[in-house]
């Protein structure tokens, strides 16, 4: 059975490419012969801001963003993003979480802590369907560049959808500068064993 | 060919396709991207203004010379317009002009959520709200053919969820077209491109007539459509709100409107009455519920249940819906917040390497006997903790004004303005020459990072790039300074502490009308930005002083290693996101903060 409606909310920190990334979501959309729609709020130019992107598909889209406990995956680019936008998503969801840690300003300067990575991920697996956590930067690194962490993260996403991986590695090439095009396939290919595939 | 176009991207390629062929504006989020898009077609010119004033008066100039044309802006910069706009409607346009208008319901990145549908009616004239990306599109056009049909400026509004959000749009690959001089100018017996009072007295009655007529368009316009279904309830909703009003209302009638001013009141009449129970679903203000009231239509429910600030969501249009008894799916249950672990908040913050960080670490150090002024750009987030070093902002260009207020009225403090290359500008040359003209000793720190920086840097006067790409003359910022005769004026260099550090104190020492330093810098994100190789702490050196962290810089993390002496954390730098700029190594008074000594980034 093929998906018919789908809604995923990325989210991370500026300058982790989750802009990116959740453009080549919803272009697979698209391709799948689905309506899609995306929308995101990036807040300013400085690297270290919140960012949340919602990537919604179905046969008819109307609002291009999903609502609170509708969420079907949530894509973290962080875990502490993971931990703050938790409560989007719907009963029995599913979390991809990168487990990256960015420390936010408000922390280096002490105005509070990082909780716990155990502590976050204990707290995510207790409330969602399904948590996959997968470490992208290394996989990133190992793949030839770190610029392909979304793409490892967008890797292991293809792998709970039932959409055939071909698709999204060809939004993914279509996305990126051809000079990037191999890095970008070992990365796709080493995201996806990572998640389990 | 279907593609994912954003509603910036749209309003773009819109415009290409209808023919414009002079474009001007002025950065804002969440209106920037339009002209960085426009830009890309052939056969068209585009260009970054000073300011929105600016912009609309070029359009003008372009539209009374007859082409079509847009202008583009962030709300709040319809306000700089506002005194061209108002009147431009009293002249009436040539060829079409187009006022696009990004409203940023939320205030995700402004200074306030003002609607500027307000403007339409103020203004007298019409007003289209597109839903989503290919109405965006359309509509450019449709609005240019009012405008010219009319005579009448149009604006086109669109909101941050529009502007930000992509949508399948059916666009061919652009063709290629040569850009068009204009037809010679004719010069018009009676004179109505000239705005004097005789003139504006005769147009008034014209244009009130002018909106009569086109209310009347309106009434069979195809922008304005029913979605008849089940007539128990009727909702009138407009712009993007009927994305959430087709999902939360589903199977009921819809009147949708594709432009908030002027109304069909006929046709919403009739709906009305065929409906058993009429409700509003729009963004911000009730606009279009007032003017139904007004026109004694009966509406049910309208900002009673549906909040007047900010964004409307999917949750928000149900959950009002839900507690009204009305007819809708109940509230989703969702998974609960967590609770058992404390998540900090991700305030944003100055980049690793941003020229502004030396300048705001002296400032805050030197604040206690200050009063600081500031205006709107990256540098607001001084703002922010580590420096809390901004005591007032109000709007692009105010510092100067302000601190130059504040010292006249009796103000003892010392006031210091912060100002960036682009606000200044925008807004900051005329409240400069006020303050030399009028001799306040206020300090004027203008922080020249080379880009218009937070709206994601786009060129501007004092850059020598213009927005598609060529080079320019390059308006000398210190130069302009010294010609307004101001006579302390001197240039220091951005990541040196203590040049930066004794600058300040000498400017704000001075008293001889207003000092003016230019803090000079490139923001990290354009070419002109030189990464050095990247720091490290030497962790035995480090006596976890805590100096580093008050430059406020993402890269310094609180080390897990304690200083055994006062058991505080030690620091250390994330790799990943230092750029080498070393204002932390120059705070350090250890000198515990080295360059890394082989590194590949280094130059890159
Ligand atoms: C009237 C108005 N127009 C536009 C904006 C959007 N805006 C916010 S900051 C900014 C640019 C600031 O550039 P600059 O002064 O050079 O400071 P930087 O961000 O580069 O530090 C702009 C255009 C606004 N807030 N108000
Ligand atoms: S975008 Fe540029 S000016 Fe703005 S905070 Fe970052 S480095 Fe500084």
């Amino acid at each position: 059975m093929t998906i018919e409606r789908l809604n995923m909310l990325f989210v991370g920190v500026g300058g982790q490419g989750v802009l990116t990334a959740s453009d080549i979501a919803a272009q697979v959309g698209l391709d799948l012969g689905l309506d899609a729609k995306k929308s995101e709020v990036h807040g300013f130019a400085q690297r270290g801001g919140v960012v949340e992107s919602h990537v919604r598909w179905a046969p008819v889209v109307g609002a291009p963003i999903c609502e609170k406990g509708t969420v079907d995956v949530l894509v973290a680019f962080e875990l502490l993003e993971a931990a703050r936008w938790i409560d989007w998503l719907r009963v029995g969801g599913t979390v991809v979480v990168n487990t990256q840690q960015i420390t936010p300003m408000s922390v280096s300067v002490g105005d509070a802590v990082y909780p716990e990575k155990e502590a976050l991920l204990a707290a995510l697996r207790k409330r969602a369907g399904r948590v996959v956590a997968v470490d992208a930067l290394p996989i990133a690194e190992q793949a030839g560049s770190t610029r392909t962490m979304n793409t490892v993260i967008l890797a292991a996403l293809s792998t709970l959808l039932e959409t055939p991986p071909e698709v999204w590695e060809r939004a993914i090439l279509r996305r990126v500068p051809a000079k990037y095009g191999e890095v970008n396939r070992v990365a796709f290919r080493l995201g996806r064993e990572a998640a389990g595939a | 060919m279907k593609q994912l176009l954003s509603g910036n991207e749209a309003i773009a390629r819109g415009a290409w396709e209808a023919g414009v062929q002079y474009a001007s504006a002025y950065p804002g989020t969440p209106s920037t991207e339009i002209l960085e898009n426009f830009a890309r077609y052939p056969g068209i010119r585009a260009e970054w203004a000073a300011n929105e004033k600016v912009a609309l008066d070029n359009a003008i100039g372009a539209s009374f010379g007859g082409a079509r044309t847009i202008a583009v802006m962030k709300h709040v910069g319809v306000n700089v317009a506002a005194d061209s706009l108002m009147s431009v409607s009293y002249t009436g346009v040539f060829g079409g002009l187009v006022l696009v208008s990004a409203d940023d319901a939320g205030a995700f990145s402004s200074q306030n959520e003002q609607d500027n549908r307000n403007y339409a009616r103020f203004g007298k004239f019409p007003c289209f709200d597109p839903a989503d990306s290919e109405e965006a599109r359309q509509y450019v056009g449709v609005a240019l053919d009012l405008s010219e049909q009319f005579r009448t400026p149009v604006m086109l509004r669109t909101t941050t969820r529009l502007s930000h959000s992509k949508s399948a749009v059916e666009v061919s690959p652009p063709t290629e077209r040569a850009f068009e001089p204009l037809p010679p100018f004719k010069r018009e017996k009676e004179v109505t491109r000239v705005i004097i009072p005789a003139v504006a007295r005769k147009r008034h009655p014209e244009i009130e007539e002018r909106l009569r007529q086109i209310a009347e368009w309106a009434e069979t316009a195809p922008v304005n459509r029913i979605e008849w279904g089940d007539k128990r309830l009727g909702i009138v909703t407009v712009g993007i709100a009927y994305q959430y009003v087709r999902e939360i209302f589903e199977g009921f009638s819809i009147l949708k409107l594709g432009m908030s001013y002027p109304l069909p009141m006929k046709m919403l009449r009739d709906f009305a009455e065929q409906v058993e129970q009429l409700i509003v679903v729009e963004e911000l203000d009730p606009f279009v519920e007032d003017q139904l009231k007004a026109a004694g239509i009966a509406v049910a429910h309208g900002k009673d249940i549906f909040p007047m600030c900010g964004e409307l969501t999917l949750a928000k249009v149900r959950a009002g819906a839900v507690k009204a008894g009305l007819p809708v799916a109940p509230i989703p249950p969702a998974v609960p917040p967590i609770d058992e672990v404390a998540i900090p908040a991700r305030p944003p913050a100055l980049c690793p390497g941003c020229p502004h960080r030396a300048f705001f670490y002296n400032l805050s150090r030197q604040k206690r006997k200050v009063m600081i002024a500031g205006d709107i750009g990256c540098y607001s987030m001084g703002v922010l903790p580590p420096f809390q070093a901004m005591d007032m902002l109000i709007s692009m260009g105010a510092s100067i004004g302000m601190a130059h207020g504040f010292k006249q009225a009796g103000g003892q403090e010392k006031a210091v303005a912060t100002i960036g290359d682009s606000t200044f500008f925008h807004s900051g040359m005329a409240p400069l020459a006020s303050a030399v003209y009028n001799r306040s000793n206020i300090t004027v720190a203008i922080l020249d990072n080379r880009i218009t920086a937070m709206t994601g840097q786009q060129e501007n006067p004092g850059t020598g790039k213009t927005l598609q790409g060529q080079e320019t003359q390059e308006v000398d910022i210190t130069a302009v300074v010294e010609a307004m005769g101001v006579k302390y004026v001197k240039e220091v260099d951005a990541w040196d502490v203590e040049a930066v550090g004794k600058t300040l104190k000498e400017a704000t020492a001075f008293e001889d009308g207003p000092a003016v330093m230019v803090v000079k810098g490139a923001c990290v994100f354009i070419p002109e930005y030189k990464p050095l190789p990247r720091l490290e702490v030497i962790a035995d050196q480090c006596i976890a002083c805590g100096l580093c962290f008050k430059v406020g810089c993402p890269a310094i993390l609180k080390s897990e290693e304690v200083f055994e002496k006062t058991g505080k954390p030690k620091a250390v730098i994330d790799p990943l996101l230092c750029t080498g700029c070393t204002v932390c190594a120059q705070v350090c008074p250890t000198d515990a903060i080295v360059p890394m000594e082989s590194d590949y980034m280094a130059g890159r």
